[in-house]
């Protein structure tokens, strides 16, 4: 087992390693083997001969010289004496981070975001190919051919190592934050399954975006991703029993939040929003902010949270904003206002069956004391779910309103 | 996400079909298997043998009891399945109609997602 350090260490050199030798050498794909290789060396002998004086140095030198072994043994075997392009001898490479730039690569818009977010956890990231299938629950094999092809394809599409200009860096850098985002849910909130946090998987999304928000401080919606991940993030302990079950947000136990991850969120989401336009991420990130400022529930701003899901169904209108919108108008105007703006959602093909909305229909008609109607909705709601922490909750639920054991129509009283 | 996409064969369907049109079925399945593969969707494929070489065990009085029943009564079996790891629902359709027997009238073609996986995924 390599030392946590060394481990540490290797996962921030390794994109630096790797873009050194791609803008050196070019071709992404062997790039990336023989930097897989330098990495696994560096694994076998740092924990027991040390880390060397200039890791990232050494790093540089063991993959170029498997990268120049490649194309000799490449050239050899086509038999084409004349190709010395490879045979440059590893000299200085230039001390410039260029993670970014190997980012905005990994997140090809020719990729699926399946493959971006492999790519990226594997180049940038410096995560194994058994990690990663580990992570999203996959055989080696189907990840280790989901790479291959990744990266097969940023070949075949011709791309240069360089930060696109303009408009083109303005979309690739929200590709970026898309991937790194779906990284970090993938770990928050596993889409299926008994586990439903990956841990590893939210740190690594966290850590990536650190790094983004590093080279690009005064971009707001990097700024606003990174504060709503800490702050999203600094309540996983709070989300679970120690038995696994899901404890929802106005019944965690805010004390156990943490304080230093929501401290450094709510700095980050106010100076993302000084800025002159605002994203999703920031409007999300202050929506977060708004609950992490809270002490309990009823403390909520809830008129400003639900203000703030107002502008962002403006910006970028999806369902799941407005359901959202939805809990925030119930605690603002009464479950009624709630259902009535649910009830606008029931015609969209993408929310038909889905969990959530079923769900939060269950919520809000418990609150208005039609017991059956939320059992129903509660037992629908667990049936649509794929997680099965979430399917426990939702059952549990359904059975605390069932409607044969209901002795008045004022339970709580 | 993973879904299971599961092949509802009907043997009446099948041994109507041509030589040429069972030998396609095949091909098309190698054909979608080599995709899978490369796209780096596929986890897993099996097929399952005939139903009346199935037996169901049921334990009654703790005494377990084998029968051929009652599966065996519906004219449509499952005939196999695909277990693959893909970006969405969606795609999974994409997938599951890409299988020769979505073609073939009388057979089924179901996509479900999984909800809970256990077992060797650390080949």
């Amino acid at each position: 087992m390599t030392a946590p350090v060394t481990e540490d260490l290797l996962r921030e050199l390794t994109p630096q390693v790797l873009s050194a030798l791609v803008r050196r050498y070019g071709g992404f794909e062997d790039c990336e083997d023989a930097v897989q290789e330098a990495v696994l060396a560096a694994t076998v002998q740092w924990p027991s001969e040390g880390v060397p004086d200039n890791p990232r140095g050494w790093l540089v030198t063991v993959a170029s010289r498997r990268f120049i072994d490649q194309m000799r043994s490449e050239r050899a075997r086509r038999e084409r004496e004349s190709a010395t392009s490879a045979e440059v001898a590893p000299a200085e490479v230039s001390d410039s981070d260029d993670t970014l730039v190997l980012l905005f690569l990994c997140c090809h818009p020719t990729l699926t975001a399946a493959s971006q977010t492999a790519l990226t956890l594997r180049a940038v990231g410096g995560l194994t190919t058994a990690e990663i299938a580990r992570a999203f629950l996959v055989p080696e094999p189907t990840m280790a051919a989901r790479i291959s092809r990744a990266k097969q394809r940023i070949r075949a599409a011709g791309s240069t190592f360089a930060l696109p200009e303009g408009t083109e860096r303005k979309e690739r850098l929200r590709v970026v934050l898309q991937v790194l985002y779906l990284i970090f849910n993938e770990g928050y909130t596993a889409s299926s399954g008994s586990e439903l946090h990956r841990p590893d998987l939210a740190r690594e999304a966290i850590r990536l975006t650190r790094t983004v928000h590093a080279q690009l401080p005064e971009d707001g919606e990097v700024t606003g991703l990174l504060a709503l991940m800490l702050l999203t993030h600094a309540r996983r302990e709070t989300r679970t029993t120690a038995t696994g079950d899901l404890v929802p947000l106005d019944e965690q136990d805010r004390t156990r939040w943490d304080g230093r991850l929501i401290d450094e969120g709510l700095t980050l989401a106010r100076a993302s929003l000084a800025g002159p336009a605002l994203g999703p991420y920031q409007l999300q990130a202050a929506i977060a902010a708004t609950h992490a400022d809270a002490a309990t529930t009823e403390e909520t701003n809830w008129p400003q949270v639900h203000a703030l899901y107002l502008i962002l169904e403006r910006i970028a209108p999806n369902p799941m904003v407005t359901l959202n919108r939805a809990i925030a108008l119930a605690e603002t105007e009464g479950p009624s206002a709630g259902l009535a703006l649910l009830a606008t959602l029931d015609g969209d093909e993408r929310m038909a069956g889905h969990h959530r909305l079923l769900s939060v229909r269950a919520h809000l008609l418990e609150r208005t004391d039609d017991l059956a109607g939320a059992h129903e909705h509660y037992r629908r709601a667990a049936r649509a779910t794929a997680s099965i922490a979430e399917q426990r909750y939702l059952e549990s639920r359904a059975s605390r309103v069932k409607p044969a054991t209901r002795p008045s129509p004022r339970l709580d009283e | 996400m993973q879904f299971l996409i599961s092949l509802h064969i009907n043997p009446a369907v099948l041994d109507a079909l041509t030589d040429e049109e069972k030998v396609a079925i095949g091909a098309g399945h190698g054909t979608f298997i080599e995709a899978l593969k490369q796209s780096g969707e596929l986890i897993s494929t099996q097929a399952l043998v005939d139903p009346s070489q199935a037996v169901v065990v049921t334990v009654r009085n703790g005494q377990p009891v084998v029968t051929d029943g009652p599966f065996l009564e519906a004219k449509e079996h499952l005939g196999g399945f695909y277990l693959v790891d893909c970006e969405d629902k969606g795609r999974a359709i994409e997938l599951a109609a890409q299988i020769p027997d979505a073609s073939v009238e009388g057979l089924g073609v179901e996509v479900r997602q999984v909800m809970f996986a256990v077992g060797q995924l650390e080949a």
